[in-house]
């Protein structure tokens, strides 16, 4: 019996549908170097959720996606998919979820219709049955429909993946990295259009690198070289920020950053978009404080203000802690 | 059976789609077959000779001039001497010297015995060879006439000789293209069934479509069926032209039966299937497939039979054509096609490769399964 079930202070007969994913102590090894990709994860994601996993590349969010998705065999732990074992149960799995791999993977050379139709009969179904879950997507492909998915722009690819893997009404979607690669206004338009699946009530576990978009769910797993850092929603996660966060800029930003680094009253510092992000040990600083110690130091134009942190910077944090 | 359905609806329209692909299952035969066996010829002709004639003799002229007109030789230098002709051979332009000695028409008559030299540039094996032997045979057969021309007056000939006569069965006039397009034909039906297979299944593990495929309610035998059926279906096709372009073309009409060319190729196709799939089952790309599948029939089409006879290779060589599923087509295609062999004569090559598609087949699902 998994974790989950024991912990839980429901008794197990009275929850009517389990929960979509359920990961325990997941864990894969590759090679013979032994090189541990996914080390004894564990979360756990509702029904209707919309759970990030963020993390930067080789954190092992794809291998999570690829044994949840049952191509790959996990070498310790377990998980359920809908209920189901991911390795006895694979099978059902294979009926009930929708994969969209981070590298496109439809036919180059068949057309936008033949590929979605293609899909929509694999699954026993029709693009009229379930067309109300994807009508707002392929609205914009439907122009497109006879051109071959191999000839379409980076973005309509993305979209016509989406398509494809929602075709079967899916109860959970599992989305590899969908936005990488993905120019900043589809990326946006892309998460719009996951906010309008969630409220079909399908659950969808999304993996990024971005940080910025961290907020845009539910809840998220921030990850770190196979382990998770941190699950929460991102708010809590944000809150849970224990200092006080400063932006800091100054006109030689490379010299700044050589002083915040030597510096024996900053706690952390790092480059930040056109700032620098700095925490300091004792919290007696005020913002004048910081700004007399920077023109000390032969600083000009400074400017320093207190700051809410982001995700990244939560994820700094976690990684120094 | 309803996956099946649509994967195979799938799969052909994008053979159909592919030009490339088209073109290669429908021109490679035509082409291949056409070509192919007008220029794969084994008869040497234009062997180029020099002669070194110290005798200059009425016998020595009506000797030259019976090997000129044999139609197998080209007389290329006329030299004084064998140093002047071996020049020729190192220049590449002569490939046999005859070299006549001085006082050979009157030796002959007064000793009854004479000898030539005959040089062959052994760099073409083939070429020296049946040069020599040709060579040999003409002179053996312009002797014979001198001989007639000694004893005419006797009556009975006074040395018994025996004259064999032969007569070639199944291929009467030795006519090569006849025993080349069978051959050639296998070779093709081996390449649509096996390079095709393992390459188009590589292609879908290349765009990683198989794995969305994987993540879909399609079992394993399902994808692996949509993937042989078409290309057991195109080989036939394939075979199908060929046997068009060999009745049109060189007047070839199988003697056997068609219904047993068509049986023995549908289960040597679910053999080299079987290949391609596994080769597949191997490579992570299209170029590994391609190798691999590439060194396979360079071996299959060196050590089938095609070109050389499996019985003239050595003992090893021997042993390995037992395992190359092309050379049992290739004995068996032309065994059909020009003799006429029935079922029981077939029988058991059509054992052998139903226990390769078998062997093959078994192997690479269990590879493929493994591989998951």
């Amino acid at each position: 019996m998994l974790q989950y079930y024991m912990n839980t202070t429901e008794p197990m007969s009275t929850r009517i549908t389990p929960p979509a994913i359920v990961a325990d102590n997941l864990t894969k090894v590759y090679g013979a170097e032994k090189t541990t990709a996914v080390n004894a994860v564990s979360f756990m994601v509702e029904r209707g959720e919309l759970f990030g996993l963020i993390g930067p590349d080789g954190a092992g969010k794809t291998s999570i996606f690829r044994m949840l998705t049952t191509l790959l065999l996990p070498d310790g732990g377990n998980a359920l998919v809908d209920g189901h074992d991911i390795v006895k149960d694979y099978q059902q799995i294979r009926h009930t979820v929708g994969y969209m791999p981070g590298k496109f993977s439809l036919y180059p050379d068949l057309t936008i219709a033949e590929n979605l139709n293609f899909f929509a009969t694999v699954f026993n179904t029709t693009i009229e049955e379930n067309y109300h879950l994807i009508k707002d997507i392929y609205v914009q492909l439907e122009r497109f429909k006879d051109r071959r998915a191999g000839k379409l722009s980076g973005g309509m690819k993305q979209k016509l993946a989406l398509c494809c893997a929602l075709i079967h009404k899916p109860t959970v979607l599992f989305l590899d990295e969908p936005t990488t690669g993905v120019d900043p206004v589809s990326r946006k338009e892309f998460w719009e259009m996951l906010k309008r699946l969630k409220e079909q009530n399908i659950t969808i576990l999304v993996s990024t690198p971005y940080m910025d978009e961290a907020t845009l769910c539910d809840r998220i797993a921030l990850m770190q070289q196979g382990s998770i850092l941190a699950i929460d929603t991102p708010d809590a996660i944000i809150k849970s920020y224990p200092d006080i966060l400063y932006a800091i800029r100054a006109e030689k930003m490379p010299a700044l950053l050589k002083v915040l680094g030597t510096s024996n009253t900053v706690a952390t510092s790092y480059a930040f978009g056109e700032y620098a992000h700095a925490t300091f040990k004792e919290h007696i600083h005020q913002e004048q404080d910081i700004v007399s110690m920077l023109q000390y130091a032969g600083m000009d134009n400074i400017e320093v203000k207190r700051i809410q942190p982001t995700i990244e910077d939560c994820f700094i944090k976690l990684l120094h802690a | 059976m309803r996956a099946i359905k649509f994967l195979l609806q799938k799969e052909f329209r994008q053979i159909f789609r592919n030009r490339s692909i088209l073109a290669m299952i429908l021109v490679m035969p035509v082409m291949q077959l056409i070509i192919l066996p007008l220029a794969a010829n084994y008869e040497v002709k234009n062997i180029n000779l020099s002669v070194v004639d110290h005798d200059h003799s009425s016998y020595s002229q009506k000797m030259i001039t019976k090997i000129i007109s044999s139609g197998y030789f080209r007389l290329t230098g006329y030299n004084r001497s064998y140093g002047e002709a071996f020049h020729l051979i190192e220049s590449d332009e002569a490939d046999v010297i005859l070299e006549i000695p001085d006082g050979f028409e009157r030796n002959l008559i007064r000793e009854d015995e004479q000898k030539l030299l005959v040089a062959v540039n052994a760099i073409n094996g083939v070429k020296a060879n049946l040069g020599g032997a040709y060579l040999a045979s003409i002179i053996r057969d312009y002797n014979q006439e001198i001989r007639i021309d000694f004893l005419q007056n006797n009556r009975f000939n006074v040395i018994p000789t025996i004259d064999v006569t032969s007569s070639n069965w199944f291929n009467p006039n030795l006519n090569y293209q006849v025993y080349m397009v069978p051959g050639i034909l296998a070779v093709l039906v081996t390449m649509i069934g096996g390079f095709l297979t393992a390459l188009n299944i590589v292609k879908e593990k290349e765009a990683g479509t198989i794995e969305q495929i994987n993540v879909t309610p399609i079992r394993k035998h399902h994808f692996i069926l949509g993937k042989l059926i078409p290309f057991w279906v195109l080989g036939n096709i394939v075979f199908t032209i060929g046997l068009l372009v060999a009745w049109l073309i060189y007047g070839i009409i199988p003697v056997g039966s068609l219904a047993l060319l068509y049986g023995f190729v549908s289960i040597y196709l679910l053999a080299v299937l079987g290949l391609g799939l596994l080769v597949s089952t191997f490579c992570e790309t299209q170029q590994q497939a391609m190798f691999i599948m590439f060194f396979f029939m360079m071996i299959f089409i060196l050590l089938g039979g095609l070109f050389t006879a499996i019985d003239s290779m050595p003992e090893w060589a021997q042993v390995v054509t037992r395992f190359n599923p092309v050379s049992y087509l290739i004995t068996v295609m032309r065994m059909v096609i020009l003799k006429g062999s029935t079922f029981q004569d077939v029988a058991p090559h059509l054992g052998i490769i139903a226990l390769f598609a078998i062997g093959l087949n078994g192997w690479a699902i269990v590879n493929y399964k493994k591989a998951s």
